[in-house]
């Protein structure tokens, strides 16, 4: 690994502390203190994790409903992000988003997108703006293989080619959209990189369970859009080791084949790599699980601890 | 003042939205090199270029998208979408994400856009080409829905759109482009929510919008000369509806038609006639009227579709069979 202890430090305490936000906001669905849908980012922490840190901080971030992981990678504090969960006045929405709704504006966080491939024509536009600006910003929009058989995933590919729009399209594909296998969804199969070609954006498939693989990968992708050579697009494959959401009893799948991924998880693998290379020691992972837990403790009693909105806030922010 | 067509008041307020604001800019099918399908756009790519007057393609999804993503980034486009049965594909986009960004993000997020778009039946343009579906729109929270009936109110209204931080669904009527009207040199800006009494009267009251207002100011004409004598009021916008001034003509004068091209079934007419018997029940001599486009998709031939449209002789004869005038 062309990395030094730093960073080795840096990416493996960003997916975990996903990894351990994400398993403690299952619990809190099960006590029912988070209601609602809630979709887990467990096994996909690779991709946020290896794409948005290369971001700069005036880039747009805009994603899907399984949004949790691309807010914490962004550094969306995880007790705004706990308190949005639970619906609290204190989250990022004052809990009138809920989690498929994280937005941190301040942070080019544009939001957690709930209908399937909606995020992507707004992609579009927050590029287009940077365009008509004549900025060098760069907008990533992250989308799942659900998504690449809407219109809205076709008409924004050539929007965005026509118009050579700074975006990076990063594909997170986990083979299944809801509960349904994308070789029984797709003409052509998983293999959705090839369908860039026809819009003439330039695509790779890349290992989504290596957050080097990702992290590469995206800088190279980054620096074309922001050369302003138009849309890069980025097909990563994973995996989700959990049910599409809570509620998801997983009929669909054996378990032999979770098992096979599990085998690759992103954080397990990138930890052993690691400490063979040197890179990292077993105190310093001890002290990075100390940490992702204090801060996840934290986020809770953060959580737990705030307001309900009140009734006077029905009615804000539908309008100006 | 000077007397132009509606057309010409929609060019002029565009032209001065670009001149004055550039996060301001067009996009569109047609709206460039062709000069706009309604003309609207006519010589706006000569002078302002293809950045701000872009073409799309047809693409109804991803051109409403964009331009709520562009506006999510600060910018303040204008689209036209070339009639409003095409909005239907963007239909996501306004409804899902346009309407409800503001809300989901606590005010984060703005999105001020405008979708121009091209409403109404009666030109003999088939069942997919001549609906009113504003009426739809105007049902969602988070939109605002302009429905101007003359150029005076079609510049005032696009002045006030453009300046709006919330995006507006501004639907002009295809057979109204041509109608002439006064307009003032000086700048004048129409607020939403504020309905106009086109025609004061005592005897009773004609809610209408758009082309409406025109059919109900014909029906008051053959009022008069049987001696009764109607106020007609243009909504001018249905969200947000202006319902004091409507229930203050009821009050006066005990009696209400509302006149809408839409479907009857489930039409925006049944939302303004709700809103009258609950804000002026006790001032009401009968029932509220209605007088709606009919429950059959548009037909191609030119009688059978005007038979289907509300015209004046059926507001009138409403008006007797309810009321007894």
């Amino acid at each position: 690994m062309d990395l030094d202890n730093s960073q080795v430090v840096q990416l493996y305490e960003k997916m975990l502390l996903i990894r351990r936000f994400e398993e403690q906001s299952g619990r809190l669905y099960m006590q029912g203190k988070i209601n609602g849908f809630l979709h887990l980012y467990i096994g996909e922490e690779a991709i946020a994790v290896g794409a948005i840190p290369s971001l700069r901080d005036d880039d747009y971030i805009i994603t899907h409903y399984r949004d949790h992981g691309h807010a914490l990678a962004r550094g969306v504090h995880p007790n705004l992000i706990m308190a949005e969960l639970m619906g609290k006045v204190t989250g990022t929405s004052g809990g009138k988003g809920g989690s498929m709704h994280i937005f941190d504006v301040s942070r080019g966080f544009m939001g957690g997108h709930a209908i399937v491939g909606g995020q992507m024509p707004l992609a579009a536009g927050l590029a287009l703006a940077i365009k008509y600006r004549g900025e060098d910003r760069a907008v990533l929009c992250a989308f799942g293989d659900g998504a690449v058989n809407e219109g809205s995933f076709h008409e924004t590919m050539n929007l965005a080619s026509l118009w050579k729009l700074p975006i990076v399209f990063l594909l997170e594909n986990n083979l299944y959209g809801m509960g349904t296998h994308i070789e029984r969804t797709r003409a052509g199969g998983k293999d959705i990189y090839l369908n860039a070609d026809a819009y003439k954006i330039p695509a790779a498939q890349i290992d989504g369970m290596d957050v080097v693989a990702v992290r590469d990968s995206f800088t190279e992708a980054l620096e074309r859009v922001r050369a302003g050579e138009g849309p890069v697009f980025l097909e990563a494959m994973t995996y989700r080791f959990v049910g599409h959401s809570l509620q998801d009893p997983e009929a669909y799948r054996e378990s032999d084949e979770i098992d096979q991924w599990r085998i690759r998880d992103p954080i397990n693998t990138f930890r052993e790599a690691a400490l063979v290379d040197g890179l990292i020691d077993d105190v310093q992972i001890t002290r990075i699980g100390e940490r992702v837990d204090a801060a996840i403790a934290e986020a809770v009693a953060f959580a737990e601890q705030s307001d309900e909105p009140g009734p006077e806030a029905l009615f804000e922010n539908v309008e100006s | 003042m000077g007397e132009i067509n509606l057309r010409e008041a929609i060019t002029r307020g565009l032209t001065e939205a670009l001149d004055t604001d550039e996060r301001v800019f067009l996009m569109g099918e047609d709206i460039g090199s062709y000069q706009g399908p309604y003309a609207v756009t006519k010589g706006l790519l000569e002078k302002y270029g293809n950045e701000r007057i872009r073409d799309t393609p047809i693409s109804e999804g991803v051109v409403v998208g964009a331009a709520v993503g562009a506006a999510m980034a600060g910018l303040r486009p204008i689209v036209e979408i070339m009639t409003i049965n095409f909005l239907l594909l963007a239909m996501d986009m306004v409804v899902n994400h346009a309407a409800k960004l503001r809300y989901m993000s606590n005010g984060q997020i703005q999105v001020p856009m405008v979708i121009r778009t091209v409403t109404g039946g009666g030109a003999q343009l088939g069942a997919t080409h001549s609906q009113s579906l504003e009426g739809w729109f105007a049902s969602v929270p988070g939109l605002k829905v302009a429905v101007p009936s003359d150029p005076y109110d079609a510049l005032g209204l696009l002045r006030t759109a453009v300046a709006d931080e919330d995006p507006v669904i501004f639907a002009e009527h295809a057979r109204l482009y041509q109608l002439r009207g006064d307009v003032p040199d000086d700048y004048y800006a129409i607020p939403f929510g504020q309905a106009k009494v086109k025609r004061a009267g005592d005897d009773v009251t004609v809610v209408a919008y758009s082309r409406g207002v025109h059919t109900a100011l014909e029906a008051a004409a053959i009022l008069e000369k049987k001696g009764v004598e109607a106020e007609v009021i243009d909504l001018r916008t249905l969200r947000p509806l202006d319902t004091a001034t409507v229930l203050a003509s009821v009050e006066k004068t005990n009696r209400v038609i509302v006149v809408d091209e839409a479907w009857r079934s489930g039409g925006f007419g049944a939302e303004i006639a709700s809103m009258i018997q609950e804000g002026a029940f006790d001032s009401l001599d009968g029932p509220v009227g209605r007088v709606a486009g009919l429950d059959v998709p548009a037909p191609y031939n030119g009688t059978l579709e005007a038979s289907a449209l509300p015209d004046a002789a059926r507001i009138v004869s409403t008006i007797e069979e309810i009321y007894g005038i």
